[in-house]
């Protein structure tokens, strides 16, 4: 059942409340060895459940962003994602996902590991893998609300068999938002299908003084779909190399299905797809080390006994709150901000991303949307995850993170085994994508 | 590339203030000289002046001028075990 339809049947009454939520909680007890919750609150209130990552605050629950540096923060506020939500449903907990946000497969979690419910051997993907992983998991009406920099929602939603919409940058507000790359920073939904994710956008959607970067647009009701017949769909040659022969034949075939169904699709060329990762990995380490910065052991979060100077009571709370990969992010992004090396790194970074922005305004004046895989790859098993360098890692991410950087909408659908549909769209034209996603979905 | 990365690593640990172990030292300098290898062919890349340090356009927004209601002094410390008289306590900054 979708959630309006849920939200109608229990508007009319032919749902009990009591009764639904007692047998709600009673499937998230069943779920709770994939280790899909940072903090498990269960439905006690009224409408439709809705999880939160564990990065956007929400007031009284404890909100860590996966890391151990939060641990027992209460926000004293809701997120402005969390007011709207609160609106038409209640707030059943926190999901787990990267620290921060930093990685690809949830493995970067200071409070386990999320696994992937269609195969726990596999990962749910990141960094909002337990959003992911919930949804696919639960046989009942929820939505999740993810958030992405690089791709932590497109890539969760391929892993999960989910609908992950990422919306264009700032149409959705970041308050309450624990900041990971300000620039790339995106909450969106991620749910069974594309009529769930668009139904909540239009819920989430809309400009907020309390985010400057928030964009002054209305939302829509993102739910009315339009035939996808004559629109132009773009295949960038790039988003098809050193992918998976099974997802790459996956793809072909939606796209082939989105051919049947009267869209037309070429073959294009975004020359700058390796240059965009690289960039967007400078860009985000950088400003994911000044916004780090403010983590020292004072205010909110972990604590120490105080002792010693100032500096050494911070690096001994830091040492010990930050895991791995946001140490590793904190000195690459402390590097490339650097005397001597600010231009060669940072700024050339952010110089590149015009380019890339340019690029897909190119494609965009004369195509519809973008169609490629999500990710080159199936949720891995955690085994093959493990063997991996860093570098390595980031790769993964070349699908979804030019996009990101560019601040453009995407949605992932399901299409196969572990896999998705991506498409992209240029600058708020999410009814498109969706138009899109729904026609994929429906056969339509 | 970087004459002597275990060095700069260490000084920039020091400015984040993380103290690393040995191991640590190691395994992020071996990360570093990847990764930076890869990042490295951006600076051949033909790339406009112009930078995009935001993907969209955005506007200084100035909110008015008004005074609002503010976060009670109890809410405010509510997340701290280290405190005083309604102030934050933290470690020491100057010797006397």
């Amino acid at each position: 059942m979708g959630v309006v339809e849920f939200l109608q049947s229990l508007k009319n009454g032919n749902i009990d409340h009591k009764d639904f939520s007692a047998k709600f909680n009673e499937e998230l007890k069943k779920l709770r060895k994939f280790e899909f919750f940072q903090h498990e609150e269960g439905m006690h209130g009224q409408g439709l459940p809705v999880s939160i990552k564990d990065n956007i605050c929400v007031r009284g629950m404890e909100t860590t962003a996966g890391s151990r540096i939060l641990e027992g923060y209460m926000p004293v506020f809701d997120a402005t994602v969390v007011e709207r939500v609160k609106k038409i449903g209640s707030v059943i907990g926190k999901t787990n996902q990267d620290e921060f946000g930093f990685g690809t497969f949830s493995t970067n979690s200071g409070w386990g590991i999320p696994k992937n419910p269609l195969d726990p051997e596999r990962s749910c993907g990141g960094s909002s893998g337990g959003a992911a992983g919930l949804t696919a998991a639960l046989k009942m009406p929820h939505i999740a609300l993810g958030q992405s920099t690089g791709g932590s929602i497109s890539c969760p939603a391929a892993f999960c068999e989910v609908v992950g919409l990422t919306p264009t940058y700032g149409l959705v507000s970041r308050h309450g938002l624990i900041d990971y790359a300000n620039s790339m920073d995106k909450i969106g939904p991620i749910g069974k299908s594309v009529q769930d994710v668009a139904w909540m956008l239009s819920i989430i959607a809309g400009h907020d003084a309390k985010d400057s970067t928030s964009l002054a647009v209305t939302a829509k009701d993102y739910t009315k779909t339009r035939s996808i017949k004559g629109m132009k769909l773009a295949m960038p040659k790039e988003y098809f190399v050193n992918v998976d022969k099974g997802v790459e034949k996956d793809v072909r075939a939606a796209i082939k299905k989105l051919e049947a169904l009267g869209a037309t699709c070429e073959e294009v060329s975004l020359p700058n797809t390796q240059n965009a990762l690289y960039a967007y990995y400078i860009i985000a380490a950088c400003e994911a080390s000044t916004n780090l910065a403010r983590y020292c052991g004072m205010r909110y979060g972990a604590e120490q006994e105080i002792k010693g100077d100032f500096n050494e009571y911070f690096s001994a709370v830091r040492t010990k709150g930050f895991g791995e990969e946001a140490k590793r992010r904190i000195i690459l992004g402390t590097f490339a901000r650097m005397a001597g090396y600010r231009e060669a790194y940072y700024h050339k970074a952010m110089r590149v991303r015009t380019l890339v922005i340019n690029e897909f305004k190119s494609i965009f004046s004369k195509y519809d949307a973008i169609v490629a895989p999500t990710m080159p790859i199936r949720a891995p098993k955690f085994s093959e995850i493990k063997k991996r360098t860093p570098l390595e890692n980031y790769q993964m991410d070349i699908l979804t993170v030019p996009a990101n950087l560019a601040g453009i909408p995407m949605i992932s659908v399901p299409c196969g085994q572990f896999t998705g549909l991506h498409i992209i769209g240029g600058h708020l034209q999410e009814e498109k994508i969706v138009s899109i996603a729904a026609a994929h979905e429906e056969g339509k | 590339m970087v004459a002597d990365m275990v060095k700069t690593i260490e000084k920039i640990a020091k400015a984040a203030r993380l103290n690393l172990s040995e191991q640590e030292l190691q395994k992020f300098t071996a990360d570093m000289e990847d990764v930076l290898k890869a990042f490295d062919t951006l600076k051949k890349v033909d790339a406009p002046q112009e930078a995009s340090y935001q993907p969209v356009d955005i506007k200084d927004v100035m909110r008015k001028d008004e005074l609002e209601q503010c976060l009670p002094q109890e809410e405010a410390l509510s997340n701290t075990k280290n405190k005083e008289n309604g102030f934050f306590k933290g470690p020491k900054v100057i010797d006397k």
